[in-house]
């Protein structure tokens, strides 16, 4: 019964395997990212360099039709355009980032979907908004868990700073000149793991397998290694419960893995022992012990 | 004695508007000054000119042999976020950056130079507590134990007592006296004439532009206090009042 239900699909099927696989993989690389954009309270710009990098993308597309590597190329490079550039505009202009990175995500997505459109197919446009993770060939799979891998390796190279840079950017700015090296790398970092995340769940679905675990995490440990560890549990749990919903239910995966992931987040929203509904709601014990 | 810093003609300001002006004083090594003077007469503008953050307008900012790595540095609205997953030791931890860098291993002797500093400013049973559950006074007091690890010939505080209570800023004025006595340079803004007089040897007083400067006896009188107030009172108009100095 079990077997048939939760293994068999993946004894079965290479592709379910190949998906489960590329799904660690973005959780393992994106997660982590996730949980310092939350520290940072950016999550919203994940959401907007994700709808950045379609442009990107799509030009790639427009290039050469559906090809990894040139889509991969064209999305980097818009994202990484898009975070220069609000991030430029913030500090020549009186506009506050969260504006400025609204403003180019808006455009972006807009150029994005016609760039798409007047060539392909609503097919193709569907494949860029909301992935093909039950179609991931070797060359994704080497793709998104090198990726992963590298984002792993330079997250564990500026940690130190990020963290000062998190928690307190004026100290930081005042004892080293790293901060501004620690905030495009960070940047980069999303960005990377956006492209890859797309290429499993689309530009609209990636940014929700890096936020919504590490929002999840929150209700359940206090510490940054905690965090990220439990943001990589629920991802890979979302990820597999996900993939066999849409296997035996007929869904799309990509959105069945958020809502899945999503589902983590209302149930730890609600029993999450640090600051939970029912914890706070719950009368304080004995005060400062 | 050698000037550990020197302003010279020194002309600060945001988007043009000068906060400090031609200011001309020599702060001595092993000093312990505090900046006084009346709301808006540049006192925080002046440590964040020697800070670097602020870059003249006109004038310098000149160290006798020092640097701006010799340097550390109290904001008056320090930017830390709260809410952020540090306990007492990580934040402390932090003043070592200078020394450990991003990837400098914090051994044992280290980690006991961070319980040394927590217990100097009497946080000792903290240590793993998440900043988020400090009070403003044991806030202040990590603070202070993250400014000794980073051990700088050279101290700026912006109002370091505002805000907390009598027990905490006797502590911390311990722990000023002690750089002092160590030789260190110490620059504090400061608003309680009291804790002035008392603590401070030397005094500063800023209208914008130089009031006095020496022995804080000398500096702290009545008649220089009026000065003052006038100064600022003329500068409190729209900018072209100011504008003598407006280079």
């Amino acid at each position: 019964m079990i077997w048939e239900a939760v293994f068999q699909p993946f004894a079965d099927f290479g592709f379910m395997r190949r998906a489960l696989l590329g799904c660690i993989a973005i959780a393992i690389g994106a997660t982590p990212v996730g949980v310092f954009l939350m520290l940072r309270r950016m999550s919203l710009t994940g959401d907007a360099m994700a709808h950045a990098i379609l442009p990107g993308a799509a030009v790639g597309y427009l290039i050469a039709g559906l090809s990894l590597g040139a889509m991969t190329i064209g999305g980097l490079i818009a994202g990484m355009a898009v975070a220069l550039l609000s991030g430029f505009v913030t500090r020549i202009t009186a506009l506050r980032e969260d504006a400025s990175l609204a403003a180019f995500y808006l455009i972006s997505l807009a150029l994005g979907v016609l760039i798409v459109s007047t060539r392909g197919s609503n097919v193709d446009l569907m494949h860029v908004l909301f992935g093909t993770v039950l179609a991931l060939d070797d060359a994704a799979l080497i793709l998104l868990c090198s990726i992963a891998s590298l984002s792993v390796l330079i997250l564990a190279l500026v940690f130190r700073p990020l963290v000062l840079e998190c928690a307190d950017p004026q100290f930081l700015r005042s004892v080293s000149g790293m901060s501004a090296v620690t905030h495009f790398t960070f940047l980069a970092l999303v960005v990377m793991n956006l492209v890859g995340g797309f290429h499993a769940l689309g530009t609209l679905m990636a940014v929700g397998i890096m936020i919504l675990p590490a929002a999840a995490a929150r209700f359940w440990t206090a510490s940054i290694g905690g965090l990220i560890a439990v943001a990589i549990v629920v991802a890979i749990l979302s990820s597999l419960i996900g993939l066999l919903l849409s296997y035996h239910y007929s869904l799309p995966s990509g959105p069945a893995i958020i809502l899945v992931a999503g589902v983590a987040y209302g149930v730890s929203l609600v029993i999450g022992p640090v600051g939970g509904a029912l914890a706070r709601a719950a009368p304080q014990r004995t005060f400062g012990t | 004695m050698t000037a550990a810093i020197a302003f010279e003609n020194l002309t600060l300001g945001y988007d043009r508007l000068p906060a400090v002006s031609r200011l001309d004083a020599d702060i001595d090594e092993g000093s312990l000054t505090a900046i006084v003077g009346p709301n808006g007469a540049g006192k925080s503008t002046l440590l964040k000119g020697v800070t670097g953050v602020l870059s003249p307008i006109e004038g310098k900012v000149a160290f006798g042999g020092l640097g701006r790595d010799d340097i550390a540095y109290l904001p008056q609205q320090s930017e830390i976020d709260r809410s952020f997953p540090l306990s007492v030791v990580d934040l402390v931890a932090m003043g070592l950056w200078r020394e450990i860098g991003p990837f400098g291993w914090l051994g044992r002797a280290r980690q006991d130079r961070v319980h040394a500093a927590i217990a100097a400013v009497g946080l000792t049973g903290f240590e793993r507590r998440p900043i988020g559950s400090l009070s403003g006074g044991q806030m202040q007091r990590a603070l202070f134990a993250r400014l000794l690890l980073q051990d700088a010939p050279i101290v700026l505080l912006d109002e370091p007592f505002t805000a907390i209570d009598a027990r905490t800023m006797a502590d911390l004025i311990d722990v000023v006296r002690g750089w002092h006595g160590e030789g260190r340079t110490v620059l504090a803004v400061l608003h309680d004439h009291e804790t002035v007089r008392a603590h401070f040897p030397d005094t500063l007083m800023l209208a914008r532009e130089l009031v006095a400067h020496g022995p804080t006896a000398k500096v702290l009188t009545a008649e220089n206090q009026f000065r003052a107030r006038q100064m600022c009172e003329a500068c409190d108009g729209p900018p072209h009042v100011c504008g003598k100095s407006a280079a």
